[in-house]
């Protein structure tokens, strides 16, 4: 951070109009980024921060409005535009080829040749350079598929700097890393500032805004709420500037009053897709009003224990009892037929047929039943009045049972899977990464829809990496290590560090 | 005795191989680029007919081949402008493209061969030439291997050619990234529609190959028969081969032995009804494609329609 200098401009975007029909995205938005400097745009889902850095990076054309470049006037026609202008992007989802290595992706469509030979040797010794240069760490011979998250990440980094980017767009970085990785990538923004290169990150996680970021522009429903400089501002602040309204992060709740045990799971074994043991003598209890968290770094059997919970996986041995009953061994209805629901981690390929309406979303695990079919015929009017009730009652915008659920945003396609468990008034809800990619308001809603599950006496079983977000919602704490339960403890008052500690495989006495 | 049948057999194997390799390899680039192409077998009919038919007329094997090439590049166009251009299902124009080649070579021999379904025979001396003959002494072991046609080098070399291009070239780097990620590839300033008409057009050019490098070698005229699913043979071969140029190759060689032992059996004496015997290779395409297709992966995006923004 401080890397800035503020008498030189390195972005300038002055009353970017972006209209998509009668949609207005972008309200006449001024940026100004200062050479060096780590500029956030932070807003909402949908609220135009994209919108307004594809218009900087040449993929969308503004409806009015000027771009500079250093001072320069630019008109972005196409990405080739941008990156000549030193201009590079890190999309949210990664634009990296599977089978290929890693130098392989970096020089793509800029390699290294002779009379159309490739010579790898330079574009390795060339690659290893900018990597040792900015502190991005790759093995340059790796295929893609096999490294990880974060090193396809400094991957797309690497692709930018290659082409000689000056300005780097990064957009949503941290959403698909561990905390490890996120201060990872935060040690590189720092290297990269203090080369002179400038920052545009794109978040609406705030704790990183004030971890890495100097200025801080919110956008809120296409228009430009403020650019603040972020040191004198306080989390809160940016969180209501973006929302528009008072945000809680603490949740509100009571002590929790247990009950009887709902969910036990004894000694359980499950392996992974390579056939690896990956839950290794798991056991844990959950009783009716009560909301266990499971803290862990990922890949220590988190999913495997969900895949295995809810019958999309062999279990290899163990007992889960649901209300007494094992449900090992049953298929998915089996489970669900126990009073056992699912909010999965990917909602959008195990939680959604993207390709469906909200209706058929709704009752997509109950349309056997009547009143939603009749001797195999699917009874529609009675889909879709049901349907409606509860997109008023869950608030899923738009408010049509009709619209495509692959059109929906992250959080209002959350709502719908919300909706869809909550109303098959489940014993046991098991809420996997609840709140991945949402924004802070949509977070506060998942927040309060669990804990309200917990008070009409229902069992929860929360499952994150998030550890704020396992320590805040939970009643008591179980970490996961290498497939077991290695501690747990009380939510109320619990240290992050013992936690964290425990998470790395440390000891918990 | 038994020298000679193995000699027979690997030589044979050689000879029927060739096609299967000109036409799996036509596959191989355009699926690499992420173009399904079943309409080769449409193709190498076509490329059959016009090896033989421009081969007649020109008194010269090489330009009725080279002509199969060009004629196969065009329908490798047609089938780009669909699936390209105007993304059409990839399926459905190959299907179109395997009825409209055959179709259209009987038409035109119908034309020129006095309303026959087969064209005149090439002399010996006009077919593709055998370089080596008169190397070994005649009929020797390795005479009976290795005396080809020069189709049968030449397709050999063109598997290494385009193992070459497709690994240790920028434009096979940029070939292979159409067909795993076009959109990646696209941001990178590719233009995946360029690449993919390119290698489409390729497909065509190596299938009208496969279809001549049997009408004027392994055979000198070209007849309604004469293609029956070599083709789709070359197909599976490619998928059995993991859409690779060098795995092709050895798929074809099995597919070629299997032809190979057809055509031996009736010389041992054992006695084979030769109606079972001919399905051999195509038994051998059905149990290959059932045990290894669920375990080969094709490049990501072949077969999806791209379309640029």
């Amino acid at each position: 951070m401080n890397n800035y200098d503020f008498d030189q401009i390195a972005v300038e975007m002055k009353g970017i109009t972006q209209k998509f029909g009668s949609l207005v995205a972008n309200d006449n938005i001024d940026l100004t980024v200062h050479k060096g400097e780590v500029h956030a745009l932070l807003g909402e889902n949908g609220a135009g921060k994209t919108t307004l850095v594809n218009s900087l990076y040449g993929l969308y054309h503004p409806t009015s409005g000027d771009i500079f470049i250093n001072g320069e006037k630019v008109v972005m026609d196409t990405p080739n535009v941008a990156i000549g202008h030193g201009i590079g992007m890190v999309h949210q989802h990664f634009m990296l080829i599977k089978p290929f290595t890693v130098v392989e992706n970096i020089i793509l469509g800029k390699e290294t040749h002779k009379h159309g030979v490739l010579d790898m040797e330079r574009a390795t010794k060339e690659v290893m350079e900018l990597s040792e240069r900015y502190g991005l760490t790759i093995d340059p011979t790796a295929c893609i598929q096999d490294i990880t998250v974060g090193m396809q990440q400094r991957v797309e980094i690497l692709k930018t700097l290659y082409r000689g980017a000056d300005i780097l767009i990064l957009d949503e970085p941290t959403a698909v890393l561990t905390p490890q990785e996120i201060l990872d990538l935060i040690k590189i923004i720092n290297n990269l500032t203090d080369q002179g290169k400038t920052i545009i990150i794109i978040t609406h996680k705030l704790k990183e805004i004030k971890d890495v970021a100097d200025f801080c522009t919110i956008i809120r429903r296409g228009k430009k709420i403020d650019t603040v400089k972020v040191a004198d501002v306080s989390e809160s602040d940016l969180a209501s500037m973006m929302v528009g309204r008072e945000v809680s992060f603490k949740v509100d709740k009571e002590e929790s009053e247990p009950g009887d045990i709902v969910l036990e799971v004894n000694d359980l074994h499950v392996k992974d897709n390579r056939d690896i043991p990956a839950v290794e003598g798991l056991s844990l209890k959950v009783r009716r009003g009560e909301i266990l968290g499971i803290a862990g770094v990922d890949g220590n059997g988190q999913n495997e224990l969900v895949d295995a919970l809810t019958g999309i996986r062999k279990a290899e041995s163990g007992e889960v009892l649901v209300n007494g009953n094992n449900i090992l061994g049953l298929n998915p209805r089996g489970i669900l037929d126990h009073k056992v629901s699912t909010i999965p981690q990917d909602r959008q390929k195990r939680g959604l047929v993207l390709e469906y309406s909200i209706a058929e979303n709704i009752i997509i695990e109950n349309y056997k039943k009547a009143p939603f079919s009749r001797k195999g015929w699917l009874n529609f009017p009675a889909i879709r009045e049901y349907a409606r009730k509860l997109v008023k009652e869950f608030d899923v915008r738009p408010d049509d049972e009709n619209y495509i659920s692959g059109s929906l945003s992250g959080g209002n396609q959350q709502k719908v899977i919300i909706a869809r468990e909550i109303s098959n008034n489940p014993d046991l809800l098991i809420a996997v990464q609840p709140t991945r990619g949402l924004d802070v308001g949509a977070i506060e809603y998942v927040h309060k829809a669990l804990v309200a599950q917990r008070d009409k006496g229902k069992a929860v079983l929360l499952i994150s990496l998030e550890l704020d977000e396992v320590i805040n919602v939970s009643d008591r704490i179980g970490v996961i290590y290498e497939g077991k339960i290695v501690g747990e403890v009380k939510a109320e008052g619990a240290d992050e560090n013992e936690i964290g500690l425990m998470m790395a495989g440390g000891s918990n006495s | 005795m038994l020298l000679e049948s193995i000699a027979f057999l690997l030589g044979t194997t050689l000879m029927y191989a060739t096609p299967l390799i000109y036409t799996s390899l036509g596959g191989t680039i355009s699926e690499n680029s992420g173009v399904v192409n079943i309409g080769l077998e449409g193709i190498m009919f076509m490329g059959a007919f016009i090896g033989a038919a421009i081969g007649y007329y020109t008194h010269s094997g090489w330009i009725g081949f080279l002509a199969a090439g060009v004629v196969g590049g065009l329908f490798g166009l047609l089938h780009a402008v669909a699936c390209i251009s105007f993304t059409a299902d990839q399926v459905v124009s190959g299907i179109a493209i395997n009825f409209l080649g055959p179709g259209f070579a009987l038409l035109l021999s119908r034309l020129m061969f006095d309303g026959a379904a087969m064209t005149l025979p090439l002399p010996l001396d006009e077919k593709i030439s055998r370089p080596l003959n008169g190397l070994f002494p005649q009929n020797s072991f390795f005479d009976v291997i290795l005396n080809r046609y020069s189709t049968v080098y030449l397709a050999f070399f063109l598997v290494l050619v385009v193992w070459f291009v497709l690994y240790k070239t920028k434009l096979g780097l940029r070939i292979r990234s159409v067909g795993e990620h076009p959109e990646a590839a696209a941001t990178l300033g590719i233009d995946v529609y360029k690449i993919r008409y390119m290698s489409v057009i390729a497909s065509g050019v190596f299938a009208g190959f496969g279809g001549a490098a049997v009408s004027v070698a392994i055979v000198s005229q070209f007849r309604i028969t004469l293609i029956s699913g070599q083709g789709f043979i070359a197909l599976a071969a490619m998928i059995f081969g993991k859409w690779k140029p060098q795995g092709a190759m050895w798929a074809c060689l099995l597919f070629g032995f299997a032809q190979a032992i057809v055509v031996f059996m009736p010389r041992t004496g054992i006695e084979v009804s030769s109606q079972l015997l001919s399905m051999l290779p195509y038994i051998l395409t059905l149990i290959l494609l059932v045990v290894f297709v669920g375990k080969s992966v094709a490049p990501s995006a072949d077969g999806k329609i791209y379309e640029k923004n």
